[in-house]
């Protein structure tokens, strides 16, 4: 049973799995000590822990206006995964607040406040699906610490025992009569002494958390055009500057030309940064216009020329080869000689584009009082400002980073080198900070700039015995590591094994005693980052995949054969069997209609899906449509939650249908929507969500949702048709 | 030259390059940015407006183009239509990141404006123009017919 003493997120994430946690305290601490000077300390982390001496939550963690509007400052940035609402949810429900009179805006620059506890408090940042986990305790805290301050000073303005007053809906009552509004007594509230006895409210007295009928705090914004963005940022003087990035990844400008520009109206300057040229005008149609007459001479002798197809036969090759080891049970090799049936398959996955719809963009602006302000969709904030900091030559604590709401983000804007902060602090640097400088990027920029989900091949052995049970599992995985040569690398490879390469397959939960996960970390010139859900994206495809083919070597029901094998994990169980009972799984459907299921679980929630298709007598198909099982522990905002997982199976369906990042001759072919094409609305099926109740510490769902729905299509597809899908997209141009 | 239009029911004139897409104009000159960029080049749908009432793509479209006529962007969306689709939208929380709801709703609008109870088939006829990378078709196409069903009432 839930109680109050809830243990804080941190530290039951930390016991859970050490990878993942470990992986931002070494990314902030060796980004900090090598890179930019941003220190980690670890007195800084235990003070940042819920236990830690109050910090006065009227000044870090929310603002009462005189208005009596509450303002949640944000320790997270929201990129449309609802962390705002979130967030407003856990502060109104312990504050007493009504959910009209709840804003969001995000915060930065205290990480005692704000760093994100469960990478161990080092860094503010948001990512691995960890805001809930992170702040699920603070946050309430902080609204119950608020409540209490409000109460203490409306009891001394009206000279009554504190304990007679009643907190609800934003307002304070006695029994005598007394009415206040929480913006009446603000002011003096924030005064008195922080609480250091918070009791929070017992979870079956929640109103707010868990509550389906609570609306998203953004939605009327949203509907009508005024939620600002980092593209509306509009300021006295502001220019606009458009990249020129390198045409191969890996090559250097040497020379610019821009005399052809200058015909350009509202043509400025065409300035040199470390990457790339940036070309700046008054408005971005000058910019826009002015970009296409610059000319840049590159130097492309260091740069990658080797194109897709080549790195898939490279990597085909080394499958065949041993690889550094992530996870050894038993002797894999030894009992496959005496198997009944062995299974050998090999996987291609292409890079990926993020393509969030609000292409990258920052602002930077130089102060008279010496503070340089850097608007954008702040990921990693502290870790921003160091660089901003240091590719500006001011003192790190002269930033004030200004996080904006973000048009999506899926891990493209959580960078180890601050790339589009650099390039807006670099241009207006560039021109004597004689003006802020807006750096809008273009979907070609966006497209063709890098920063992919790595490309994978996997190579899968798997065999089962006379019993159908399967009996020994060796994978290997090739591909970039997304953390080596990053400040992240310390805190990320183990060993030699970058875990987000393999993680989803290293952590197979299946009852299968020789099993062995190798990983080839290769070396290529193509840009690449973690891109929503990361290394599942490809593991859950190939293990869930094969397990359907170990189940149908085995003449047993994809369902029943997964039960067998999950009997040590109740989670995966449960969410398993409701997938499978809310999709009819075993009932009889039409001709030419056929069911794939797949289970995985990433960033300590998770899921299950059913994928109905329907395929037709010349091998097309449509996914019409998939029920969704998500256990993420305490569902805070059940919508939110639906919508996570309604988008993650929209963002994976269309990466898994017809979405690639190709290279020939290490140029990528891809340059907007006609030739990257995610998923619209024409090819998204159907979704019901179920979320399993639960008492379990609140986990994350912004990326959970996106692993299972391209190998349970992929499952329903070989179901129908009895060939295995092993490439992705299953679609080519 | 300047440019003489109708923007959100009042008459201006844009004394911007009459090559400028009308999107650049709108977000830059007259500082409407409720109209979002998010390809520029007719793909997206992110900058979806409506001239004289059809929708229409701001990115594709010069300020020339729209000499005389009426544009309309997501502030200035009015009708019986559009408070429809904007209440549903709000209804069944359509939006995640948000940064593609103003195109979708002036889509949405435009399509209810002419066709009054749509199919599933004439949504994603009149939708796939608009691309969400959050993914929240499932919840645009419940609007669509939540505002379809408000409009009859």
């Amino acid at each position: 049973m839930l109680s109050n003493s809830l243990p804080a997120p941190v530290r039951h994430l930390a016991a859970d799995e050490p990878s993942r946690r470990s992986f931002m305290i070494g990314a902030a601490a060796v980004a900090g000590g090598l890179a930019v000077g941003f220190r980690p300390d670890a007195a800084a982390a235990q003070a940042a822990a819920p236990a830690a001496p109050a910090l006065n939550p009227l000044q870090a963690y929310l603002r009462i206006g005189a208005d009596n509007s509450v303002t949640v400052l944000s320790a997270h940035m929201d990129m449309g995964q609802g962390i705002y609402h979130g967030l407003a949810t856990l502060v109104a429900e312990e504050l007493g607040a009504d959910m009209a009179q709840m804003k969001v805006e995000g915060a930065s620059g205290d990480v005692k406040a704000y760093g994100n506890l469960a990478w161990g408090g080092f860094a503010q940042g948001t990512g691995g699906s960890t805001a809930i986990a992170s702040s699920f305790e603070r946050y309430r805290r902080a609204g119950a610490a608020a409540r209490l301050m409000l109460v203490n000073a409306a009891a001394a303005a009206w000279n009554v025992p504190a304990g007679e007053i009643k907190v609800a809906k934003g307002k304070l009552t006695h029994a005598s009569g007394k009415l206040a509004t929480f913006g009446q007594v603000a002011a003096k509230a924030a005064t008195l002494p922080v609480p250091t006895e918070i009791t929070l409210k017992d979870p079956k007295d929640w109103t707010l958390i868990g509550n389906p009928a609570v609306k998203r705090l953004d939605s009327r914004a949203k509907t009508t055009g005024k939620q600002p963005y980092t593209i509306d940022v509009k300021l006295p003087g502001m220019l606009t500057a458009v990249m020129l990035h390198p045409p191969l990844f890996g090559a250097v400008a040497k020379s610019i030309d821009a005399s052809k520009a200058k015909s350009v109206k509202g043509f400025v300057s065409a300035v040199m940064t470390p990457r790339g040229v940036a070309v700046v005008g008054k408005d971005m149609w000058s910019a826009l216009q002015a970009r296409d007459r610059v000319a840049v001479t590159w130097d492309d002798a260091q740069a990658e020329k080797r194109g897709s197809a080549e790195l898939v036969a490279e990597y085909t090759a080394l499958a065949a080869k041993p690889g550094t080891v992530a996870r050894k049970d038993g002797d894999a090799e030894g009992a496959f000689a005496g198997a009944a049936k062995v299974i050998e398959a090999t996987y291609a996955f292409p890079y990926l584009a993020h393509a969030a719809m609000e292409p990258l963009n920052a602002v930077a602006r130089m102060n008279k009082d010496g503070t340089l302000e850097v608007w954008g969709g702040h990921q990693i904030p502290d870790l921003y400002a160091a660089i901003a900091a240091k590719v500006a030559g001011v003192a790190p604590d002269k930033v004030r980073m200004r996080t904006m709401m973000t048009g999506g983000g899926f891990g493209r804007r959580a960078v180890a080198d601050g790339d589009i902060v650099v390039e807006a602090v670099a241009v207006a640097k560039a021109l004597g900070w004689k003006a802020p400088v807006k750096v809008q990027w273009t979907r070609e920029n966006d497209m063709q700039a890098g920063r992919y989900r790595p490309l994978y091949v996997h190579a899968v052995k798997a065999a089962i015995d006379a019993a159908g049970n399967p009996v020994a599992w060796s994978q290997r995985i090739v591909g970039q590591s997304i953390a080596a040569g990053t400040p992240f690398e310390g805190g990320l490879v183990k060993n030699g094994v970058d875990g987000t390469s393999v993680e989803g397959a290293s952590n197979l939960p299946y009852a299968i005693p020789n099993l062995t996960v190798e990983l080839h970390t290769t070396k290529v010139g193509v840009p690449i980052l973690w891109w929503r859900s990361v290394g599942s994206t490809h593991t859950a495809f190939s293990t869930e995949t094969m397990l359907d083919e170990l189940a149908k070597a085995a003449g047993k029901d994809p369902v029943e054969y997964r039960r067998a094998l999950l009997a040590k994990h109740p989670r995966h169980l449960g969410v398993l069997n409701l997938a499978a009972e809310k999709a009819g799984w075993g009932k009889p459907l039409p001709a030419g209609k056929a069911r794939g299921i797949a289970v995985h679980e990433s960033f300590h929630s998770y899921v299950a899906q059913v994928a109905e298709v329907t395929v037709d007598a010349k091998g097309g198909f449509t996914v019409d449509r998939v029920i969704c099982a998500v256990d993420c522990g305490i569902a805070i905002n059940p919508d939110v939650i639906k919508a996570q997982m309604e988008g993650g199976i929209g963002f994976g369906l269309g990466a898994a249908l017809a979405e690639a990042i190709t290279l020939e001759k290490g140029r990528v072919q891809q340059s907007n929507f006609h030739d990257y094409t995610p998923l619209r609305i024409d090819r998204m099926p159907k979704v019901e969500v179920h979320i399993v109740p639960s008492t379990a510490a609140p986990t994350g769902v912004g990326e959970p949702g996106v692993p299972p729905i391209a190998p349970a299509v992929a499952n329903a597809l070989f179901a129908a048709t009895g060939k295995p899908v092993r490439s992705l997209p299953f679609l080519t141009a | 030259m300047p440019t003489k239009l109708t923007l959100n029911g009042r008459a201006v004139t844009l004394d911007v390059d009459p090559d400028m897409p009308l999107l650049w104009a709108i977000r830059d000159h007259a500082n409407l940015t409720g109209t979002k960029f998010g390809c520029g080049v007719a793909q997206c749908g992110a900058c979806t407006v409506h001239i004289d009432g059809a929708a229409a793509r701001a990115c594709a479209t010069p300020v020339a183009a729209v000499e005389g006529k009426a544009v309309t962007t997501i502030e200035g969306l009015k009708g019986k239509a559009a408070q429809a689709v904007q209440a549903a939208w709000q209804k069944l929380d359509v939006v995640q990141c948000g940064y593609c709801q103003s195109g979708q709703i002036m889509s949405a609008a435009a399509l209810l404006a002419t066709n009054k109870k749509p199919s599933d088939a004439d949504i994603d006829a009149a939708m796939a123009g608009n691309l969400c990378r959050c993914a929240t078709y499932v919840r645009i196409r419940a609007a669509i017919h939540d505002a379809a069903k408000t409009m009859g009432a």
